[in-house]
């Protein structure tokens, strides 16, 4: 990561308005995705990482959401303050993105070539038929068969798999630089996950873009990103490259969460289960986040809120006492 | 299995009726043939993936589904055939389901200790006094806090909310519980909680389970026995142990090589092509032949059944039969 990142964040806070006034779901992101980066956000409900892919893109309601402070930058802007038309320029186009639900995402009343095209038409201006074309192609690239018939289909006659290799297909279309794809395979069975999972590494590799992968699950975050970002109630608690997390994880919720999952080889003694419960985003706890659940919890922990350090030239770790031993402060 | 049988499932078939093509009604067979059986006190997995049959057969496991072929003894009673009303009123109490959002299966206007208390209601077996001892008894069970009663649904976290339909599930102190995919809403750091909360109740009340999952490790935690389901069938029965570590049926292998695992050094096994075949047009043979890398000419036309391979363990697959033992070998590690 020695060029210029590709896209850089920056001190993200995004709150949200509720009955009892502006909650913050994400506090203090930072990272940088580098050209060609393979990154995977992984984290529980509420641990904010869907709010920081939505904020890269600024997907959230007006009205109901607002950035406390921060920056997304991206090719000399500020995304999260750029105008709404520059941005029209970039979703889609530069940056795209895959949901987590493939049905609730394609518009059930017009064909796969519709959708398609519609980007293509709009970023590229492109003719009708050549979107057409261009459109046959793209299904043929997320190895759609017989795509030339299939481009003609609704999304109703498709399989959830199928369905998301169009939204893919989308995605790629106009060859964005990043790709975020958010809980991409959650809504799909185990053998057609794996199918998605392969066909992302593989378009990644061919068409040489960053990726950036959210998930809950710990094993497709490891079979598929290169740098991994654990966020925790609206924080990120640890980043780390792939196998240094999985080997080594330095925070006391990686650890944790790693404990918890059941395996599938070996031995099936009783399941390390983290006490106690997500805190809700508004709950106030003093110091550290995960503190009331930390099996290591000292004072020190709650007297103020760990920053996250460098503990290496990849490696960071919000948690005070861990860094310190470190001797990182 | 320690001889007591307290589910015993055979030839269990279902189908349903559906509007097929141009309105003509038309039967829909999701179930085909499942023979299975649980004993007391021991946990049978139900994997599959989704369409597979596993909740169909669960639902029929207590009575709410009626099936059109078969027959399911329940405590020794038959639940199919002429004495299915007075056999599940009888054995109904004894049990439960648990259910995979806890959010849906709690009535968001009942106050907890209410909805823990409808089955005892409804038995009408219980003084007042007594069902309020009950409830705070269940609650303490599940790891709640014994005035949780008085609170609704809405003050419960997600895993806090699956404890409360489980202690609705053990008001009875029922003998058998299916649980439909009972952690699958649930983060990783709440599935561990109540997934030992289940083994240490099932230790405590000598509790079967029928545990219903499209997650293999979890399963693997849990169970004693797993069954696999695929496009209907059953194509493996197998302990535990020796399903995981030695998967003899094909889509049982293609099952475990898909997990992704929490190791980034693992060399990935390739991935199986193809989708679940549509139940409406199944191919013939074996239903996994048109995804299956052993296939052979005799698995496009010849249905496998599920038969004994190995002492306590059944596959459906031609791979195993005994005048293919050669191709066995050669099959799959």
């Amino acid at each position: 990561m020695t060029a210029a990142p590709l896209v850089s964040i920056e001190d993200l806070t995004v709150q949200f308005r509720t009955d009892r006034g502006w909650t913050t779901a994400v506090e203090g992101v930072s990272f940088d995705v580098a050209e060609g980066d393979c990154v995977g956000v992984v984290g529980e409900s509420g641990s904010g990482k869907s709010v920081t892919a939505l904020s890269m893109l600024r997907l959230h309601a007006r009205g109901t959401s607002r950035f406390a402070r921060g920056a997304v930058r991206y090719a000399g802007q500020d995304l999260l303050r750029a105008p709404e038309r520059n941005l029209r320029k970039i979703r889609g186009r530069d940056i795209a993105m895959v949901f987590q639900d493939p049905m609730s995402s394609l518009n059930p009343v017009l064909s796969i070539c519709d959708q398609i095209s519609e980007t293509l038409r709009l970023h590229q201006g492109m003719s009708r038929p050549a979107a057409r074309q261009r459109a046959i192609e793209l299904l043929d690239l997320v190895r759609i068969s017989d795509a030339a018939r299939r481009v003609d289909e609704y999304p109703h006659r498709l399989s959830g798999g199928m369905r998301q290799r169009v939204m893919i297909a989308i995605a790629i279309a106009c060859r964005p630089r990043l790709l975020i794809a958010d809980e991409p395979t959650t809504a799909l069975d185990v053998t057609i996950q794996a199918q998605i999972l392969e066909l992302l590494r593989d378009l990644r590799a061919e068409l040489g873009m960053a990726v950036m992968l959210i998930s809950h699950d710990l094993g497709v975050i490891a079979e598929f990103a290169k740098r991994v970002i654990v966020m925790y109630a609206g924080r990120i608690v640890e980043d780390a490259p792939v196998d240094v997390l999985f080997n080594a994880p330095r925070h006391p919720y990686t650890e944790g969460l790693m404990a918890s999952m059941p395996a599938l080889e070996g031995g099936t003694e009783r399941l390390y289960a983290i006490p106690g419960r997500i805190p809700d985003p508004d709950e106030p706890i003093a110091g550290c986040r995960f503190g009331p659940r930390c099996a290591h919890i000292k004072p020190i922990c709650q007297a103020a809120v760990p920053e996250l350090l460098a503990i290496g030239a990849t490696h960071r770790v919000r948690c005070t006492p861990r860094t310190r031993s470190l001797g990182v402060s | 299995m320690a001889g007591d049988v307290l589910v015993e499932v055979r030839d269990l078939d279902m189908a349903f009726k559906i509007k097929g093509q141009r309105g003509q009604p038309a039967m829909l067979h999701v179930l085909h043939k499942l023979n299975f059986d649980i004993g007391r006190g021991e946990t049978l997995g139900l994997v599959g993936e989704s369409g597979s049959g596993k909740s169909t057969a669960g639902r029929i496991l207590v009575g709410l589904f009626e099936p059109t072929g078969g027959s399911v003894k329940l405590f020794g009673r038959s639940i199919t055939g002429p004495d299915r009303r007075t056999n599940l009123a009888d054995v109904r109490s004894r049990l439960q389901f648990v259910f995979q959002d806890p959010h849906a299966a709690l009535n968001p206007r009942l106050r907890v200790g209410d909805s823990i208390a409808e089955p005892i209601d409804i038995a009408g077996t219980m003084s007042r006094r007594d069902r309020g001892e009950r409830v705070k008894e269940l609650l303490e069970m599940v790891g709640l806090p014994r005035d949780s009663a008085e609170r609704f649904p809405h003050e419960f976290s997600g895993g806090q909310r699956q404890r409360i339909v489980i202690a609705r599930a053990l008001a009875l102190a029922p003998g058998f519980i299916v649980c439909d995919e009972p952690v699958s809403a649930l983060d990783v750091s709440m599935q561990a909680q109540i997934i030992n909360l289940l083994m240490d109740l099932q230790t405590r009340f000598g509790l079967s389970y029928l545990f219903i999952a499209h997650d293999l490790a979890v399963v693997r935690a849990v169970t004693h026995r797993v069954a696999v389901m695929y496009a209907g069938a059953l194509v493996e029965v197998a302990p535990k142990n020796a399903l995981y570590d030695k998967p003899q049926h094909p889509y049982t292998q293609a099952l475990l090589d898909a997990v992704p695992r929490p190791n980034p050094a693992r060399a990935r096994p390739p991935v199986i092509g193809g989708e679940v075949p549509s139940l409406l047009t199944p191919p013939p043979g074996c239903r996994f032949h048109t995804r299956c890398p052993h296939a052979m000419p005799r698995c496009r036309v010849d249905v496998p059944v599920l038969r004994e391979t190995e002492p306590g363990r059944q596959t459906a697959c031609h791979l195993y039969d005994t005048d293919t033992s050669s191709r066995a070998q050669r099959g799959i590690s």
